[in-house]
């Protein structure tokens, strides 16, 4: 029996305002407040909240048959948080419905997974925390930013303990093989993978009011007839998109929601069942490990990294913002660490890019790569003396490196030291059980503050 | 197809970019077997390549008929022109100009300048013109710039040929707005009459259309481009020092100190970015009216000892400028095209303009910012200065765009536009 995993990103971006060279050192506050609030109410009331609803809608009717998974940045919530509340209540009143899983991801959004282990681990436990704050949920699954994977990305989210991994069905990785089975991470086989249907989502979120295209105007029993005509043994058919698709990306005008409105009556019909990430992963087996050596995402043709890292400015800076990351974490500076978070978003990046296919994107405040880069530089200055500026200046970055490294050692030989005095503990109970506990105790601390 | 062309000025001996930009066409155009050029200057110099294009000077065009014979002027003439072609001319003289001043071969003297009697001059060179018109047999009528409108108006009213004329700058450029009304009708009578207009870039175009009421259907945007450098210029650029040896940026403006290059912004920019950093110098390369206004204003923004005016540059100078630079910036106010940026990105030198330059529309590889925003400005050059990577993207990219702007292509345009227009006025 088939089953779609529907899937929405909520993310967006907090714009940097324009800052010039002259304000280094004088001002601190990097962001375009009155651009955020536009950009976010603008697509709060085009799209999320209409298409919230539709989604609530569509669960309440087909009470535990329709199922959805949500990620949200830590970006996005906090904007939501601010100028449009709402939001996270209809995703809570989705949550109570049953039907929904929510996926943990980077809070910043951001390219952590690329540069710094300890920062992307850290970032991915505090989202995870907030979704426990938010919607009672645990996650069990993994979205990268921008769905980014690598076998290295893959074992180091497997390591945190989540069970499954969303990704690209990029062409170019999986070659013959259908993107409609579940594979697992070459490095770890307990880390399965969710690859996007590529072609069936970007039906939905980028041709679907494509008047040119041969198949406009699309309608949901004919798209359930192609999921339907596929090969009986592929069963997961993965459908991905950032949930600004259904209604900014396609207008409201074209229908959008009417047409998702129908995939419930239609797939029923069909035989086919909803999931959300964690029940395909626990009821499909692995057909296969998927090995990718570069990074893929599902980004551009190519779906890959280029469009964020592509050239040397995106380099030059991503290089600077990840060379003071450790300082960062172990700071506890809160409007440093929110500093951080925002100019991770991968966004930032994006905007300089100057791949031939982005001549005419959406470039924010800024109108060309050279003057994105400018103002992004020009903020990452500042913030990096003030980082700098939270360490004695006659510590330099290797040695501050060489302590961190030690602190960590340390930690470890005291991870190790405290399992051994609790497998002494437990060999002295056994050995004398009526020994006074009282006393072991004592032994116990008194080797933990040596 | 044979073209006639009136133009001012021809390398080597330029004072803007109209000779240049002449030159150029003129080469790309001559690249299609079937084209042949004579090109008409007020004073040729005789060191001019003549050999993809015949040069007519002016100044050794008869008007008054003259009995000389074949040695004294192949002894005067002989060094840029054929003797045979005196006398050739000589046999249309039209009219009686024996009231005018002439020499002894019965030709006006031209200065080739920019000299107080420019008009008396542009006159004069329509006068000649009508001989030339006469005597030569061509396809089409080509006037580069407004000074050669008027020759073009009467060579059109002589042989009935298509007019085509090419505006390289117009008076709303030059006078930031204030237009001079002489040449302004001078303007307006040439694409008035003209069958088609050929702008250098569609900033040009709008300013025809909307300031000159043309009809837009026979206005076209036509930019230039430039040619490869030189070998000696080459090496003069390969000479530029790795970035790691150079201790100090340098950043440049290069052009006449005129209102409408807009060197103030550049001042001003300047002044900002050294409050905040000090190993960058400014270079102003050029002269002009502004000049000494320009000196006082670093001086009193106290900035002067990190300002630098060497003056006029022609030639290997200008690249020897460039092999020392870091940054180019044109501030210019308005700017119909504006060749220098390109041949400061050929030479290796990331470029800011401003986005009333008519380059700007070809360009994608450089900063654009609006010429009074001193803060972009500013905030532009302090990154270049700043940032490596910035200014080797930049300098790496801009290359390879340039090197792919070439005449050649813009012949071929040309001459799809000579064909319509000729084919429209048959």
């Amino acid at each position: 029996m088939k089953t779609i995993c529907l899937y929405f990103e909520i993310h967006q971006n907090i714009h940097l305002k324009r800052y010039r060279f002259f304000d280094i050192g004088t001002d601190h506050y990097y962001y375009d407040d009155y651009e955020n609030e536009r950009s976010i109410n603008d697509t709060v009331e085009h799209s999320y909240i209409p298409a919230l609803q539709t989604l609530l809608q569509m669960a309440k009717e087909n009470q535990g048959y329709f199922k959805v998974a949500f990620s949200i940045s830590g970006c996005a919530i906090e904007l939501l948080e601010n100028y449009a509340p709402t939001v996270i209540e209809l995703l809570q009143e989705l949550n109570e419905t049953g039907c929904v899983e929510f996926i943990a991801e980077p809070y910043s959004h951001g390219l952590s997974s690329l540069a710094n282990e300890d920062s992307f681990k850290e970032e991915t436990m505090r989202m995870a925390k907030k979704i426990k704050e938010l919607f009672g949920q645990e996650p069990k699954v993994f979205r990268n930013s921008s769905l980014i994977y690598s076998d290295d990305i893959g074992s180091t989210v497997a390591s945190m303990g989540f069970k499954g991994m969303i990704t690209e069905g990029a062409k170019h990785i999986l070659g013959w093989k259908s993107p409609h089975f579940v594979y697992h991470c070459v490095q770890n086989p307990n880390l399965k993978l969710l690859l996007r249907d590529y072609k069936l989502s970007d039906d939905i979120c980028l041709r679907f009011s494509d008047k040119s295209w041969n198949e406009y105007p699309l309608f949901a029993d004919t798209y359930m007839d192609w999921i339907a005509s596929e090969p009986e043994e592929e069963q997961v058919i993965n459908i991905f998109m950032e949930l600004c698709a259904l209604g900014m990306f396609q207008p409201l005008s074209s229908n959008i929601l009417e047409f998702i409105k129908a995939f419930p009556a239609c797939a029923k019909q069909r035989g086919i069942t909803f999931s959300t990430p964690s029940e395909v992963i626990e009821q499909h087996k692995s057909v296969d490990a998927l090995e990718v050596a570069y990074p893929i995402s599902w980004v551009d043709e190519e779906r890959d990294i280029s469009c964020w890292l592509g050239n040397g400015m995106q380099r030059e800076a991503f290089n600077k913002l990840y060379s003071v990351a450790d300082r960062v974490r172990i700071s506890n500076d809160r409007r440093i660490k929110q500093d951080w978070d925002y100019l991770q978003v991968s966004n930032n990046f994006r905007f300089m890019t100057t791949k031939p296919s982005s001549w005419n994107m959406y470039r924010g405040i800024y109108d060309s790569p050279y003057d994105a880069f400018t103002n992004y530089m020009n903020i990452l200055g500042d913030f990096i003396n003030r980082v700098n500026s939270m360490y004695p200046s006659d510590i330099d970055n290797e040695e501050l490196n060489s302590l961190l490294t030690l602190i960590k050692n340390q930690g470890e030989e005291l991870e190790v030291k405290d399992k051994e005095i609790a497998r002494l503990n437990a060999r002295l109970k056994k050995l004398s059980p009526e020994a006074e506990p009282k006393k072991t105790t004592r032994k116990a601390s008194a080797k933990k503050q040596a | 197809m044979k073209v006639l062309m009136f133009g001012w000025e021809f390398p080597p001996h330029i004072l803007g970019g109209l000779g240049t930009a002449s030159y150029g066409m003129t080469k790309g155009l001559s690249v299609q077997p079937d084209m042949e050029i004579t090109f008409c200057i007020p004073k040729p110099w005789g060191d001019e390549d003549q050999s993809f294009l015949k040069i007519i000077g002016m100044n050794s065009v008869p008007i008054v008929w003259r009995d000389v014979d074949w040695e004294y002027v192949k002894s005067r003439v002989g060094g840029y022109m054929d003797p045979q072609l005196y006398y050739d001319l000589r046999d249309h003289i039209y009219a009686d100009f024996s009231y005018m001043y002439v020499n002894d071969l019965g030709c006006m003297e031209f200065s080739g300048r920019y000299p107080d009697n420019l008009h008396e001059e542009i006159n004069n060179y329509s006068i000649v013109a009508g001989v030339v018109a006469r005597q030569q047999q061509y396809d089409i009528i080509h006037a580069h710039d407004w000074l050669t409108y008027p020759a073009g108006i009467h060579a059109k009213q002589v042989s009935g040929k298509p007019l085509v004329i090419h505006v390289h700058a117009t008076d709303f450029d030059r006078s930031r707005g204030n237009v001079n009304p002489t040449v302004y009708g001078i303007e307006k009578n040439g694409m008035d009459h003209a069958d088609c207009i050929m702008c250098v870039s569609e900033l040009t175009r709008q300013t025809v259309i909307n300031h000159y009421h043309q009809d837009p259907a026979k206005c076209f945007a036509m930019h230039n481009a430039v040619y490869p450098l030189a070998p000696e210029l080459q090496a003069i650029v390969d000479q530029r020092k790795p970035s790691s040896e150079r201790k100090e940026k340098v950043v440049t403006f290069l052009g006449r100190i005129t209102m409408q290059k807009g060197p103030e912004y550049f001042i001003e920019a300047a002044r900002r970015v050294l409050d905040r950093t000090h190993n960058v110098r400014f270079c102003f390369a050029g002269s002009g009216d502004m000049m000494n206004a320009m000196i006082e204003m670093a001086a009193a923004y106290g900035i002067a000892d990190r300002c630098h005016f060497p003056g006029f540059m022609k030639g290997k100078q200008v690249f020897e400028c460039f092999r020392d630079s870091d940054v180019y910036v044109m501030p210019s106010v308005s700017e119909p095209f504006g060749i220098s940026p390109l041949e400061a990105m050929q030479s290796g030198v990331p470029s800011i303009i401003s986005k009333q330059s008519g380059c700007a529309e070809i360009l994608s590889n450089c900063i654009k910012v609006d010429y009074w925003d001193i803060d972009a400005m500013a905030d532009a050059m302090y990154a270049l200065c700043m940032y490596p990577s910035l200014h080797d993207y930049l300098q790496k990219e801009g290359k390879k765009e340039v090197d792919g702007i070439t005449w050649e292509k813009v012949g071929q345009r040309i001459r799809r536009l000579y064909d319509e227009t000729i084919q429209k006025c048959k």
